[in-house]
């Protein structure tokens, strides 16, 4: 049975249709990739999955409908949901935005444990533990948004741009650790990027998407061989 | 103005004419203080309804208006309708002082600001180094005009009641064509253009800080008018006729007869006159609490007051529903 | 001198009372951007259960702590009922909103209890404390209700899970909902808190000023101009506010402008501050990076 099954799914900002009927399905323990211009509805996608905007179609996690649900009992699933922009609670202090990543988990020892985990993962972050998290440069608030994500203990994480405004190291360190993460803890991942060469390396399906519907789908290998995404996506 | 309205008003004149030879005299007095309020009302919804500033405190214009109308009367020896234009002018002054500072003050600021003033406003005129002109706690009597002479020449004996309705009346026409006008030129224009996109309007080049300076000045205009008014009638003034519950009472007049609606400005006065006076014989505190529910009900499911609901009505009559939407402002998004 | 210490120390007392009620005002804010006009009413209502409590022979700490219980569901109730459907009107319907509930409030209050003015009991004792000539015991222990209070508050907002999402959800309500933190509930939370918090600033105001219902008109002023002065989103900054506001009003209206022109104090203080420094001494100056 597929982890996540998107069916017609259709939103709309006001007046304003973003997705037109998109249909995808997603195995637990892949890494998916959704590839697209920007306003292709990438992100809108996302904010679909967790019940940010208003959709129309079916949508199931692990074989129960999410769609109508409020955005809260959607995590509580285990879904977590690495935002566009970050989400960073800017006047809580760096653990604080970590702990609220843990919020509706009960058991309290693990989350120590995850806690500790995290800081090896992300050195930075232990070094500023009690500081503002909103003084944080903006690499720092992204590593912190993926780290608040994984706090969650999700079975899928839904990233939005992870690698936005990150130098190309830490491009490649975090993306290193999602693949970690997604190898030792079995965390599926859907992930929305603008760099494709980098989401095509890392994923291991892809689905392409232009304005509001799905155009091209497959293994990542398949897709690569795809002339028009090749030309489109990667320049080359 | 189509004939319709035209008509309409023509009427309401007309009643309005015949009212005090048809009712008590304390009807008579009920309803000059209708009119009083609807002028008051008027002065608030100018700011609130048409400017978008909201003020918890027109109460203290409305004092201004009072005392200066009683301390020219009594202590200068003026007579009652020199006191109407002077208080006036001088709340014109004072509002728009007011509104100096509160320019910087947005929507929920203003409102405290406004609600500090009100609920500070009874001390303020009680203040002893005042008292030579205020009277302090005592307040000042005032005597009752009567009809000039030359009506009783013209075979129209009214009596002082009947006299004072009639130039209540007078003042509110005056009033009412006044802010009318003012509302349908380009002040009244720039006022709502601020109201509704700030920025568009500066964008056109409305000078922002003046015309909510000036809003505020006509408002606070309009309620001390209608303050001297009220003095003249009640024939007493006192500090603590002036409390917070006054301008609460001109808010509730404003929401329920209709925002950035002139009309609504006389149904808001009724409402504030007359229900009161029903829901007295339940419990002495019923009328709040009756002014409270209707205040959330009203909010909850009809924002555009009386006044839209008529115009609803009357639209729905007419059956002219798909033409133009008729213009109503409402305080929901 | 003798008598400037008086005043200071009374000051003080009354302080801490405005210091409860502004705080309730600055987490409503918070949470919101809402000024709630009906807070005072609130405490006044929460008050006068406390006195029907008292007069059906509760002792008066039962009374106290079941007034607490009552005005924290009563809070909730109110944010549930009235206040979420006009969370994100325009600030004209929100007043209009806060304003009718202030009416109601005190109306009913004057319909099941009268007008009347009553006496409330303090639970401290009679003689002053530990000899001393500045203070009666009531104002002592009001302070130190306060500070109770304000103590625990703060242990709960700083080291307790739910304090920290009822801040999460007071900064970043979408960020809050993605870590499943029930952001509704969480501002129903913070309305109980206010109630509550509010309920014992009138417990401890009524033996003062006596109960009545407007008794808390000059207090809810007082509270503004000591939140607005300490910053309207600092709740450390409305403590401070509201002990530094006690102690002004006191001091300048026994020695400089007299008792009678008190509330001119707030008056003058809301709009000098808002008009000068919106922020007050404590208001955040938001730091992010984008």
């Amino acid at each position: 049975m597929a982890l996540l099954e998107v069916l017609n799914l259709q939103a709309a900002y006001g007046q304003t249709k973003v997705l037109h009927g998109i249909s995808f399905a997603m195995e637990e323990g892949s890494i998916t990739t959704l590839l697209g211009a920007n306003g292709a509805g990438k992100t809108t996608t996302l904010r679909a999955l967790c019940g940010m905007v208003h959709t129309e179609g079916e949508m199931r996690f692990a074989g129960q409908r999410i769609d109508k649900r409020a955005t809260e009992d959607i995590v509580r699933l285990g879904i977590a949901h690495v935002p566009d922009g970050r989400g960073t609670f800017v006047n809580l202090s760096t653990e604080e935005n970590l702990r609220l990543g843990a919020y509706t988990r009960q058991d309290r020892d693990a989350v120590e444990r995850d806690l500790e985990r995290i800081y090896s993962y992300f050195p930075r972050l232990r070094e500023r533990r009690t500081q503002q998290a909103g003084t944080l440069s903006g690499g720092e608030q992204q590593m912190l948004a993926v780290s608040r994500a994984l706090m969650l203990r999700p079975k899928l994480m839904l990233l939005d741009e992870p690698s936005f405004g990150l130098a190309p190291l830490l491009v490649k360190e975090l993306f290193g650790i999602l693949r970690a993460v997604n190898e030792k803890e079995h965390v599926s991942m859907l992930l929305v990027e603008q760099n494709a060469a980098m989401a095509l390396a890392l994923a291991d399906h892809a689905y392409i998407i232009e304005t509001g519907r799905v155009v091209l789908s497959g293994s990542v290998d398949a897709i690569k061989q795809d002339d028009a995404v090749r030309r489109s996506y990667l320049g080359y | 103005m189509n004939k319709r309205t035209l008509i309409g008003i023509v009427l309401v004149l007309l009643l309005a004419c015949a009212l005090p030879f048809a009712v008590s005299e304390y009807r008579n007095f009920q309803f000059t203080l209708v009119l009083i309020y609807s002028i008051a009302l008027l002065g608030l919804n100018i700011l609130t309804g048409f400017n978008g500033q909201i003020s918890l405190g027109h109460g203290a214009f409305y004092a201004i208006g009072a005392y200066c109308a009683a301390i020219l009367m009594e202590q200068a020896g003026l007579p009652y309708w020199a006191t109407i234009p002077l208080a006036g002018a001088l709340c014109l002054g004072a509002g728009f002082l007011f509104g100096l500072p509160a320019l910087r003050l947005e929507g929920l600021y203003l409102a405290l600001a406004t609600f500090a003033l009100g609920v500070s406003l009874p001390q303020l005129l009680k203040y002893h180094r005042l008292e030579e002109w205020t009277g302090g706690v005592q307040g000042i009597v005032i005597t009752k005009p009567d009809a000039p002479e030359f009506l009783s020449g013209l075979n129209l004996a009214l009596n002082q009641d009947q006299w004072l309705y009639f130039f209540t009346l007078a003042v509110a026409v005056l009033m009412f064509l006044l802010a009318r006008n003012l509302l349908r030129g380009r002040i009244g224009r720039a006022m709502m253009a601020i109201r509704d996109n700030p920025i568009a309007a500066e964008a056109m080049g409305i000078n922002i800080s003046l015309v909510k300076s000036l809003t505020f000045g006509i408002s606070a205009m309009f309620t001390g008018i209608a303050g001297a008014l009220s003095a003249i009638a009640v024939q007493f003034v006192a500090p603590d006729s002036f409390n917070i519950f006054l301008s609460i009472t001109f808010l509730i007049g404003i929401v329920i007869g209709g925002l950035a609606s002139i009309p609504g400005a006389l149904y808001g006065a009724l409402f504030i006159q007359f229900v009161p006076n029903i829901a007295d014989e339940i419990s002495k505190a019923a009328p709040w609490a009756i002014f409270g529910l209707f205040l959330l009900g009203f909010t909850y499911l009809m924002p555009t007051g009386i006044a839209g609901a008529i115009r609803l009505g009357w639209v729905r009559l007419t059956r002219k529903a798909h033409h133009k939407p008729s213009r109503v402002t409402t305080i929901l998004p | 001198m003798d008598q400037f210490i008086h005043q200071v120390l009374a000051g003080l007392a009354t302080g801490g009372i405005y210091a409860s009620v502004a705080l309730a005002l600055v987490m409503i804010y918070q949470a919101t951007h809402l000024v709630n006009f009906a807070q005072g009413e609130l405490a006044m209502f929460s008050t006068y259960i406390a006195w029907a409590l008292i007069n059906a022979g509760l002792p008066y700490w039962g009374a106290f702590f079941l007034t607490v219980g009552f005005s924290f569901v009563l809070g909730v109730v109110i944010e549930r009922v009235i206040i979420r459907p006009v969370e994100n009107f325009p600030a004209l319907a929100v007043v209009v909103v806060f304003i009718a509930l202030l009416v109601i409030l005190n109306s009913v209050t004057g319909w099941i209890y009268s007008f009347t003015i009553k006496s409330f009991p303090s639970p401290f004792p009679e003689q002053t404390l530990f000899g001393n000539k500045y203070m009666s015991s009531h104002e002592i222990g009001a302070i130190g209700v306060t500070l109770v209070l304000l103590l625990l508050l703060y242990a709960f907002f700083r080291y307790t899970p739910l304090g920290l999402a009822m801040r999460a959800a007071a900064q970043n309500p979408e960020s809050s909902r993605l870590v499943g933190i029930r952001v509704g509930w969480m501002l129903a939370l913070g309305w109980g808190l206010a109630a509550a918090i509010g309920s014992v600033a009138g417990m401890m105001v009524a033996p003062i000023v006596f109960l009545d219902p407007n008794m808390m008109g000059g207090v809810l002023l007082y509270a503004f101009a000591a939140a607005l002065l300490g910053g309207i989103d600092s709740p450390g900054g409305a403590v401070f506010g509201g002990f530094l506001v006690g102690v002004l009003e006191n001091v300048l209206g026994a020695f400089v402008i007299g008792n009678e022109l008190k509330l001119a104090v707030a008056l003058v203080l809301i709009i000098g501050v808002l008009t000068v420094r919106p922020s007050g001494f404590f208001g955040k100056v938001h730091v992010t990076r984008v």
